[in-house]
């Protein structure tokens, strides 16, 4: 399924609901544009809801990291919540645990920006 | 008497839509030769990096270039070749991704993932000086020792 995004907010939290698959192609691309966008209109807390993503490749997880970069850089801040299995062994064998910071619940996220 | 290899070859055009067709063949191919569902996505992810390799970096996104794709069974393994019209490359020029200062890199992984998912990656010179991506799989209940190929 075609990567999905849907954007509300809680408080200065702009959280981004996506479903469907993060690889190479439309899926990364929209998930470039739509993180971006929230960057460029000064939002500087992200949180990626990725609960109903099922599959990320490499492509998708590079996304992921300059993203994280990209907010970074703004002075901001993205988090990623609720992960499927198989995108948390991903993170976790390519050692991005280190780099990203991933809550276990959307309350918990909420909580956890400065 | 060593018994017949079966082998599958598909010809892909470079192209996105090529990425996901590769994915799909092998995932296919690999649950009627009765991996479990784990192993499954495994290769099917390898595969997939493979053919993105073989799509951005082997042949550049040139559309006059092909990527061939074969599959061969083995006694007991599983082997796959992912060939590109490149120049080719040594696997000991990639990054590891793993290290402190590759962490934030947006690229370089595919490899590693090919690794983590398959029992043996290797990279041979493709007939055309491209390279030949080569993966193998024990099949089911055939674990232990590396590939031979």
């Amino acid at each position: 399924m075609a990567l999905q995004g849907t954007c509300r907010d809680v408080g200065e939290i702009a959280i981004v609901d996506f479903s469907g698959r993060i690889t190479l192609g439309e899926g990364s691309a929209m998930l470039r544009k739509t993180v971006r966008d929230l960057i460029e209109a000064g939002r500087r807390k992200i949180l990626l809801n990725l609960a109903d993503v099922d599959y990320i490749d490499s492509s998708g997880i590079g996304e992921l990291v300059g993203l994280y970069t990209s907010a970074r850089n703004a002075s901001g801040e993205l988090k990623l919540v609720y992960l499927t299995k198989r995108v948390h062994d991903l993170i976790q064998i390519t050692r991005l645990f280190t780099v990203f910071d991933v809550q276990p619940d959307e309350a918990a996220a909420v909580r956890s920006f400065r | 008497m060593v018994p017949p290899t079966q082998r599958l070859e598909v010809t892909l055009n470079t192209e996105l839509e090529s990425v996901d067709l590769a994915e799909n063949i092998i995932m296919r191919v690999a649950e009627a030769a009765g991996f479990s569902e784990d192993d499954v996505h495994k290769l099917g992810m390898a595969v997939r990096e493979g053919v993105v390799n073989a799509y951005n970096y082997g042949n550049a996104q040139d559309r006059q270039k092909k990527i061939l794709l074969t599959v061969e069974f083995e006694q007991d393994q599983m082997v796959v070749h992912i060939v590109d019209e490149g120049s080719g490359f040594d696997l000991e020029d990639v990054a590891d991704p793993l290290a402190e200062e590759n962490l934030l890199r947006t690229s370089g992984r595919g490899i590693f993932l090919m690794r983590a998912f398959t029992d043996d990656l290797t990279v041979r010179r493709g007939p055309t000086g491209g390279a030949d991506l080569v993966m193998c799989k024990k099949l089911p209940d055939r674990r232990g020792g590396n590939c031979r190929f």
